[in-house]
């Protein structure tokens, strides 16, 4: 310091995961939120035309022979609740320093996500579809391998956790809780995909 | 968690005996975490850029002063003006500020180091290694309407990367303004450049995720079926409004914040309206909110009264609140120069011109979305991105002009600042205003040949050639200057502009650990305090 400038002890850094974690959960929601809007536009402007008797107007915009396997998709869905419990649970047992409860809900909520994954092939799976089929069909791999993504990348930062707790990073409180704000972040988004894509479709 | 590395040395004496002397230097550059290294970088890389993309627009102006004759094959056009397009904006404009923001913001906070500094350097990479991949992509008759299909891929994959490392970049250094201030710094005593850096940050942060998401839809939707959206030629139907403004001024939001804070240093004073100036700089980041709902708002006076205000409203909302925000940080400086003792340097001349170029591009922005001006899908919208992307290259130097001497401990001559900025100047007017009256006179956007209208077609398309060559003179006189007197110049000392904020109060260059003794500070001009100015 080359002014008089009352000196400081260095500061100690505040909540930076957590921060670092809450500023790339805007990018993952602005990401998603784009994809979503892109898609409502594209339902929205897919032609109409009338019912065989004349009395409905049809939108073509999933294709008739295509069924949205609804119990793949609510699995996923209550799956994403389960997991929150699960991380939350990291979150709790690492501020009370329990580091065995830590480690095996880190444990769980990876495998958790691992079933996440699981319901995802299952929807593709059932639904039988093939990205070249057409435009639902590239649109609809195109949003929910994004959102796969999104998970992979959660469950790489659960297994950065919990090698970090069984490696006896007992401090490591913060961390835990950051991958529990970005679980949170991606049920968030995800209730929302669920609702736009699964139930609206 | 901590922000704070260890830099070991990169080698030992033994071994840069054996290892030639460039290339320990080239190594130590690329591999370093310290963020002032990794900011330059960014800049430096950004520069080299920006003369490639003036040749590439010189080479397009070159062809349209006779565009009833071919001299760049008719299948070559498009790609350079994909490179031309691209280039402005992804290689000039937003990384400019990225990296100085990298290098400075931490100084300015009184942090030690940058918060994530190997995210801020994967950032780095990440950018330079997409914009390589587009560049060969349209290389290779890719780019938005390219003719081989696995280059157009190609070109969407490094659209992507480069947005990533963007958004990489800008976490780092908006994570570091939120967590990493010293004691006693809060939000509102931040410096100005430094809640630029964190709100134009979370502007790159909301905005460009959009752009990759589109791109995701596109690249599956391309490769796989080609129904959904359209192929090769409709590309930029979908992702045009990421090369365009309103998105290019989420990437001008740190340039005013530069001025912004270089204002009260030259006028002598403080801030008096502090909270106006951040205000100011915030207004500026509701572009995002024009760019990401990826149509234009378009103020059309037709129908019932009724029709007409909503027109105007969602007008001016989109449109006129950015250029609102950098008018009230004009004023602001105005205000500042009047009621103070004034000390010019061509650092603070350079970086104003540059933001009032920048300012002149936002208006024209404005004035394109009015219905009746019929300027839609002329080359008024290419004289308006020219003037934000040169403009905000012009108040890069002079950034760096004034932050350069932190850096490096040495500064460059206030006349050759001048010299080159005011080459630069003048090449942002040559380049982009004939492109205004080219739009009046109805020369089409995206053509470079086969067009005609009634006017002077050589005389406004070799005055946009003569700007874009006087662009590529002033950024090599400016970096030749830098080059010699960041090496060999006058010593700058620790304080060479008397200057208010934490980054002064270190010595020049700074050192590794950026500071030997972090500081306490009790108001938003700490080193102004430590000199005994009143408030």
């Amino acid at each position: 310091m080359t002014l008089a400038l009352p000196s400081a002890a260095a500061p100690v850094p505040k909540r930076q995961a957590m921060v670092a974690v809450g500023v790339l959960s805007v990018a993952a929601i602005t990401l998603m939120g784009g994809m979503l809007s892109v898609w409502l536009r594209f339902r929205a402007a897919a032609p109409t035309r009338e019912s065989s008797d004349g009395l409905y107007t049809i939108k073509d915009w999933l294709p008739k022979d295509i069924t949205i396997p609804e119990v793949a998709a609510n699995t996923m869905l209550v799956t994403f609740f389960a997991l929150l419990l699960m991380a939350q649970w990291a979150s709790y047992s690492a501020k009370r320093g329990h580091d065995s409860h830590r480690s095996l809900a880190l444990l769980v909520t990876f495998g958790l996500g691992a079933a996440i994954v699981n319901a995802q092939i299952a929807v593709y799976s059932q639904m039988g579809i093939g990205v070249r089929d057409g435009a639902y069909q590239s649109m609809f791999y195109a949003i929910t391998a994004t959102m796969l993504i999104l998970v992979v990348v959660g469950m790489a930062f659960t297994a950065v956790a919990w090698f970090r707790s069984v490696g006896g990073r007992r401090d490591d409180v913060e961390v835990v809780n950051a991958h529990a704000l970005y679980w949170y972040v991606l049920t968030g988004i995800f209730v929302a995909l669920w609702f736009v894509v699964y139930v609206q479709k | 968690m901590t922000t704070i590395e260890t830099h070991a040395q990169a080698t030992t004496a033994s071994q840069r005996d054996a290892v030639p002397q460039l290339l320990v230097g080239i190594a130590d550059w690329v591999s370093s975490s310290d963020h002032k290294k990794i900011g330059r970088l960014f800049v430096a890389l950004s520069w080299l850029l920006a003369l490639g993309t003036a040749v590439v627009a010189a080479l397009i102006g070159i062809e349209r002063i006779t565009p009833s004759t071919a001299l760049i094959d008719a299948d070559a056009a498009p790609q350079l003006l994909a490179i031309f397009r691209f280039g402005l904006v992804y290689a000039v404009l937003a990384p400019t500020f990225v990296g100085i923001a990298i290098a400075v913001a931490p100084l300015q906070v009184g942090a030690r180091s940058i918060a994530f500094p190997r995210l801020a350097q994967l950032g780095l990479w990440l950018w330079i290694t997409g914009v390589a991949t587009v560049i060969i992509s349209i290389l290779g008759n890719g780019g938005p309407a390219g003719g081989n299909s696995d280059m157009v891929d190609l070109y969407l994959l490094g659209l992507a990367v480069t947005a990533a490392g963007l958004i990489a970049a800008a976490t780092s250094a908006v994570v570091t303004v939120l967590t990493a201030r010293t004691a006693g710094m809060s939000l509102e005593r931040a410096p100005l450049f430094s809640w630029s850096a964190l709100a134009g940050g979370f502007a790159i942060i909301a905005s460009l995720p959009v752009a990759i998401g589109t791109v995701a839809y596109i690249y599956v939707d391309h490769t796989y079926s080609r129904v959904a959206f359209g192929g090769n030629y409709a590309v930029n139907d979908h992702l045009g409004w990421s090369l365009t403004q309103p998105l290019t001024f989420v990437f001008v939001v740190m340039a005013v914040g530069a001025l912004a804070d270089m204002g009260p240093v030259v006028s002598g004073g403080r801030q008096p309206l502090r909270g106006g100036a951040l205000a100011g700089i915030g207004l500026v980041t509701t572009a995002v909110l024009g760019a990401v709902t990826q149509s234009q708002h378009v103020l059309t006076w037709t129908g019932s009264a009724g029709d007409k205000i909503q027109s105007l409203i969602t007008f001016a909302f989109f449109n006129l609140l950015p250029v609102l925000g950098v008018l009230v940080v004009l004023a602001l400086g105005a205000l500042g120069a009047k009621s103070g003792k004034i000390r010019p340097n061509a650092a603070f001349a350079v970086t104003f011109l540059g933001v009032s170029m920048i300012l002149v591009g936002m208006l024209g922005n404005a004035l394109l979305n009015v219905d009746g001006a019929d300027l839609i899908g002329t080359v008024f919208e290419e004289g308006a991105t020219v003037y934000v992307a040169y403009g905000t290259l012009l108040a890069g130097l002079g950034a760096m002009a004034f932050w350069g001497p932190k850096l490096w401990g040495r500064k460059i001559a206030d006349k050759k600042v001048f010299g080159a900025g005011a080459l630069v100047l003048l090449g942002t007017v040559l380049a982009a205003f004939p492109q205004y009256i080219a739009g009046f006179q109805g020369q089409p956007n995206g053509a470079v040949a086969s067009f005609d209208y009634d006017g002077p077609i050589s005389l406004w398309n070799g005055a946009s050639v003569a700007g874009h060559a006087l662009v590529i003179l002033g950024l090599l006189a400016f970096v030749g200057a830098a080059i010699k007197d960041f090496r060999s110049g006058e010593h700058a000392g620790d304080d060479p502009w008397n200057g208010h904020t934490l980054e002064w109060a270190t010595p020049s260059p700074a050192p590794i650990d950026n500071f030997s003794e972090l500081a306490s500070v009790a108001s938003a001009e700490p080193v102004l305090d430590s000199k005994g100015v009143s408030a």
